[in-house]
Order: C-alpha cells, then sequence, then structure tokens
C-alpha cells in the first residue's frame, strides 16, 4: 500500500462529536479510489489530515513511513513533493501570472533545463486541455479553467519524480467546476496517471462518473466507512440510500449501470 | 496576451534612468551645479588634487559629503522599501500589504523612538561605549520593533487570508505608535523630540557616510537573503497549503521572511523615518511591466524604489529651496491616491 491510513479519527476542536472515527483504508499502486459521502462528512478533512494539516489521532504512513517523519527534514520534504501531489478544490491565486507560469511553478526551480520545462509543461497543458489558454492570466479564466490549469501544475509536479519511482496523486473534487466533456476528460486522465506506477484518490459526488472510471469506491458517512468495494458492489440503492438518504433507481444501459 | 516587457528593454532602461535621475539629484538643490562641475567636484573630493583646474572648494564639500551620501541613501531606502513591500504583498497574498500601510514602519518608529528618548539613561551606564554603539542601538531597537508589528499583523490578519483583519490590524498598531510617539514627546529633550517628528513624516536630510554604510550593508544581506527565496514565494503565491505541497517549508520562510525584512524596515526607518507608499507603488508598476515572478520582481522593485526615492527627494529638496520638505509628503502625495484607486479595484474582493 502507498498510501495506509489505521485508526485514523479527526476530532474538531469545539465539535460535539469526531468527524471520522477509527477510520482505516490502504491505497494501491495503480488504482483509481473514489472517495465519496454526502457533504460535511469529512471527505476533505481526511484528505487534509493525510497531508499533514489537520490534527489527528491514529496512522497513517506515505509510501511506508509515518507521514510527519516526512517533513522532519526539508531534504525528504522536497523528496515527498516529487512523489506525492493534492489537486485543491479551490484555488485562490490573486497575482497576474499566465496559466503557463502556474504549470512551470509545478516543476519549481530544479535542476531541469529551460528547454526541458518548457516541453514538459506543453505536454500536461496539453493533457489537461489547457494549452489554448497558456498565455491568458489565471485570476481571469473561469472556475473550470482554473481547475485544470492546476490540474496541469501538480502532474508536471510529479513529473519531477525519479523514473520507476511510486506516486500518491489526491484529488478533491477535481470535477466539481467542470462542464461534462471535462469531467469525463480529466477522469480518463486521472485512469491513465494511475497506470503510471500511481495511487490516484478523488474526491467525487456524482456516483455515475465515479462507478464509469473508478477502480474502487469508498463511501464515508456518519465518521465512518460505510462501504468500500467495486463500482458493481456500490451502486446499489438500499446502500445510496443508507448514505446519502436518497433512494435512486438504477438502470441498466448498454453495458453501464446508473443510479438515477 | 499578457503584456510583459523583456529584460533585455526593461533592465537598460531602468539603468538609464537611475543614473539620469542620480545626477539630476546631484546637481538640483539649494545650490545649482551645472553637470561638469557636479563631476569635477565629485572627482575632486575623491582626489584632492587630481584635476588641474580649478573647482571651488565648496563644491566639494556639498557633492562629497552632503549630496552623495544623501543620493545612496536615497537609493538604499527606496531599494529597501520597494523589496520590502513586494515580499510582504508576496506573504500576505495581498498586493495592498506595505510596511506603511500595515504599521510596520511605525512599529520600527517606536523601537528607535525608545532609543532616542531614553538614550540619555543608557548613556549613564554605558559611559563612552554607548556614544560608539549609538549608530548601532538605532537600528536594532527599530528591526526588532518592525518584527514585533510584523508578526502582530501576521496573527492577527488570520495569516493573510483576511485582508480587512490586516489592514485594521495596521490601524491599531500605528494608532498605538502613535500614541507610544506621542507619549515620549513629553519626556524627550530638544533634540531628540526634533529627531522624532523628522521621522513622523520620513526624511533623508540626516544621511552621513556611516548611515549609508550601515543601511546599506544590512539592505545588501537581507535583500540578497530574500531574492535566494523568490523561487519559494512564488510558490508561497498559490497558497500556504499548495507551497507546502510543492516541497516549500512554509513556517521557516515565512519566519525568515518577518525576521530579515524587519531588519530592513527598521534599518531604513532608523535613519529616514517613515516614508510611506513606496512599496506599494514600486512593486505594482514592477508587476505591470514584468509580471508577478519574484525572481525578476524583488531586483526590480529594488531599482525602481530606489529611482523613486531618488526623484521623491529631489523634488522636496528643490521646491521650496532653500527650505526642504519631508520627502514622506511627496511619497504620500503621489501613493495615497495610488493605494485608494487599488483599493477601489480589489472592493470585490476585499467585502
Amino acid at each position: 500500500m502507498l498510501l495506509e491510513i489505521s485508526d485514523l479519527s479527526i476530532q474538531y476542536p469545539r465539535a460535539a462529536s469526531p468527524l471520522l472515527e477509527h477510520i482505516s483504508l490502504g491505497f494501491a499502486c495503480g488504482e483509481v479510489t473514489a472517495l465519496l459521502g454526502p457533504n460535511g462528512c469529512g471527505k476533505t478533512s481526511l484528505l487534509r489530515a493525510i497531508s499533514g494539516e489537520l490534527d489527528y489521532s491514529g496512522r497513517i504512513h506515505l509510501f511506508g513511513r509515518p507521514q510527519a517523519d516526512w517533513y522532519r527534514s526539508q531534504q525528504d520534504h522536497r523528496a515527498l513533493a516529487r512523489r506525492y501531489g493534492l489537486l485543491a478544490q479551490h484555488s485562490n491565486l490573486n497575482f497576474a501570472f499566465t496559466s503557463r507560469e502556474v504549470v512551470q511553478l509545478g516543476l519549481g526551480p530544479g535542476s531541469l533545463s529551460r528547454a526541458e520545462q518548457g516541453e514538459r509543461v506543453e505536454h500536461f497543458m496539453q493533457r489537461a486541455d489547457v494549452w489554448h489558454l497558456r498565455d491568458r492570466l489565471f485570476p481571469s479564466l473561469s472556475g473550470g479553467e482554473k481547475q485544470r490549469v492546476q490540474l496541469a501544475r501538480v502532474l508536471s509536479q510529479l513529473s519531477l519524480a525519479d523514473p520507476g519511482d511510486k506516486k500518491i496523486l489526491l484529488l478533491d473534487e477535481p470535477t466539481s467546476a467542470l462542464d461534462l466533456k471535462h469531467q469525463h476528460e480529466v477522469l480518463a486522465l486521472a485512469c491513465e496517471v494511475a497506470g503510471d506506477n500511481t495511487a490516484v484518490v478523488a474526491v467525487l459526488h456524482d456516483l455515475n462518473l465515479a462507478a464509469r472510471y473508478a477502480d474502487r469506491m469508498v463511501m464515508l458517512a456518519d465518521g465512518r466507512v460505510q462501504a468500500d468495494g467495486t463500482p458493481a458492489e456500490l451502486l446499489q440503492p438500499d446502500l445510496v440510500e443508507r448514505v446519502y438518504g436518497y433512494r435512486g433507481q438504477l438502470v441498466d444501459m448498454a453495458g453501464y449501470s446508473a443510479l438515477l | 496576451m499578457e503584456f510583459r516587457l523583456s529584460d533585455k528593454s526593461l533592465l537598460p532602461a531602468l539603468i538609464a534612468l537611475l543614473l539620469l535621475g542620480s545626477c539630476i539629484s546631484l546637481a538640483v538643490g539649494a545650490m545649482t551645479i551645472g553637470w561638469r562641475d557636479v563631476l569635477a567636484g565629485l572627482l575632486q573630493w575623491s582626489w584632492p588634487g587630481i584635476l588641474d583646474q580649478d573647482v571651488p572648494e565648496q563644491y566639494a564639500l556639498v557633492l562629497g559629503e552632503i549630496r552623495l551620501p544623501r543620493l545612496l541613501l536615497g537609493l538604499i531606502v527606496g531599494g529597501t522599501l520597494g523589496v520590502c513591500g513586494a515580499v510582504m504583498q508576496g506573504m500576505f497574498r495581498n498586493p495592498l500589504a506595505e510596511p506603511g500601510i500595515i504599521g510596520i514602519s511605525s512599529g520600527a518608529a517606536v523601537g528607535a523612538g525608545i532609543v532616542l528618548v531614553f538614550g540619555g539613561v543608557l548613556s549613564v551606564w554605558l559611559g563612552t561605549l554607548y556614544e560608539k554603539l549609538q549608530w548601532l542601538l538605532l537600528p536594532t531597537f527599530a528591526s526588532f520593533g518592525a518584527i514585533f508589528a510584523t508578526w502582530l499583523v501576521y496573527i492577527l490578519g488570520d495569516r493573510g487570508r483576511s485582508v480587512v483583519m490586516m489592514l485594521l490590524a495596521g490601524i491599531a498598531i500605528s494608532a498605538l505608535a502613535g500614541a507610544a510617539l506621542g507619549m515620549f514627546a513629553y519626556v524627550a529633550t530638544d533634540t531628540a523630540l526634533r529627531d522624532m517628528t523628522m521621522w513622523q513624516l520620513g526624511s533623508l536630510s540626516g544621511a552621513t557616510w556611516t548611515t549609508v554604510l550601515v543601511s546599506g550593508i544590512i539592505f545588501a544581506i537581507s535583500a540578497g537573503l530574500l531574492w535566494a527565496r523568490a523561487s519559494d514565494l512564488n510558490a508561497l503565491l498559490l497558497g500556504e497549503s499548495e507551497a507546502r505541497h510543492l516541497g516549500v517549508d512554509v513556517v521557516g520562510l515565512k519566519r525568515q521572511i518577518i525576521v530579515l525584512n524587519g531588519i530592513a524596515v527598521g534599518a531604513a526607518v532608523s535613519v529616514s523615518g517613515i516614508i510611506g507608499f513606496v512599496g506599494l507603488v514600486v512593486p505594482h508598476i514592477v508587476r505591470l511591466l514584468r509580471g508577478p515572478d519574484h525572481r525578476y520582481l524583488i531586483p526590480y522593485s529594488a531599482l525602481l524604489g530606489g529611482l523613486l526615492l531618488t526623484v521623491a527627494d529631489t523634488i522636496a529638496r528643490s521646491v521650496f529651496a532653500p527650505a526642504e520638505m519631508p520627502v514622506g509628503i511627496i511619497t504620500a502625495l503621489l501613493g495615497a491616491p495610488f493605494f485608494l484607486f487599488l483599493l477601489w479595484q480589489q472592493r470585490q474582493q476585499i467585502f
């Protein structure tokens, strides 16, 4: 397991009950896992705890090493940054960088030559379908465009890993601001990235989208993991009603199941 | 397509303007000196007797002992304010942050005021040692004041997340500093009082070769160290969490910025007083011309800050010559409307 969480609890100060209680999950290389659950069930908090931005009790291991260990020395911290990326839900960049410059920030001041940097930036901007926006100012982009530019930045960051190194990519609602076409493109891209030695964990709200692209789905609610399995196992009206309080109907169409 | 100037056109243009501004600043003042005499006077002052021709003794003295240190001090203080403005705006992730506006300069002034007013007490204790240490005590105390003020504004402003809180905390700290300085004024001697009034408005008239040397060394070191973190500052603009994910030691970076920025502002304020708005206007112009990348923003802000303050000081010296205005009045006249304009532009984001 590249990312291993055991017995994790999160309690916000002054909250009556813990947000997450004794959660244990492992995420494997090459898999796309969709993290699902109703609003406020702790999906984003889980990602923040994994990143060490939130106090928690329990154990989180990244690449087999306790999470806090990675931040002890600057050298390890930088080494982690090459193999571990997070795409946040919102970005608040007020300064007039162009999209290309934002993506370039993912590569940092590192050891790459200028030409090599330019090539990688173009490559990942093409993959996130934002190359045509390269000279636009980032603050002037729409929400969905910003999200895709940031995705290109995180992907370029992970391209710094040594070949053969295993990687972790966390995506916090990567499709929330996207149009239909780009929702599918971005998740297809996430699957491609997973194929390159990476464990991908994506917080998603659209069950059908998750079922179509994810290898595995995890449903959180009431502080616990309610279900963990393949899309076929989880796309069940009973389970969905228990987690979300909404009963849908399962429809079979051209080989795909969809919950409507 | 975004408008950006290349270094090839921006750097020579800025250096040419800087040289031009410096020459004008040397020539203009209570006594106007022609450009030939400026050169001759400076040479005469540096190596007496190197020239065959006769240069009025007075020219050499005015240029070498008054105008040249003052010009250099203007370049140093302006550069410091430009760099510190740029770096503060990066750390707060907001283009409104500026040492004068958010109370950092006021904090520095209180620190320096403590030395000026209570220096008499210290000198009783330390005797002649105090005389020897005074050039160091002033910037040291001013730096501590500046560091404390920065830290306070940063904490109160919710670590840069809240612009409103940042500006309000700046107002509160400036008010508190004003009260402290006012109280000092009661107990101050006449000389100390005159020095303190000069500070509240900002002036370069106290320039000597010692102040140039001290503030110049502090400026070079702190600006250089800040420049070395330019790439990390760029990452910080994305957000603290994003910067951390990119491998930046965010806590260490912010600590370093607060301390270095405090030391630089403290050194500048201890020799020139509170000169407002240079740190606001300068980085803004550089961003418009060259973009927000700190690798370029920091050095260009140093150059443009120096240029702006030199021009403002030349105006302050010559408008009512032979009397002179505090240069802080000129920078406020230029900068305050600009600040209002920025506020107006940002009004949707602030509230």
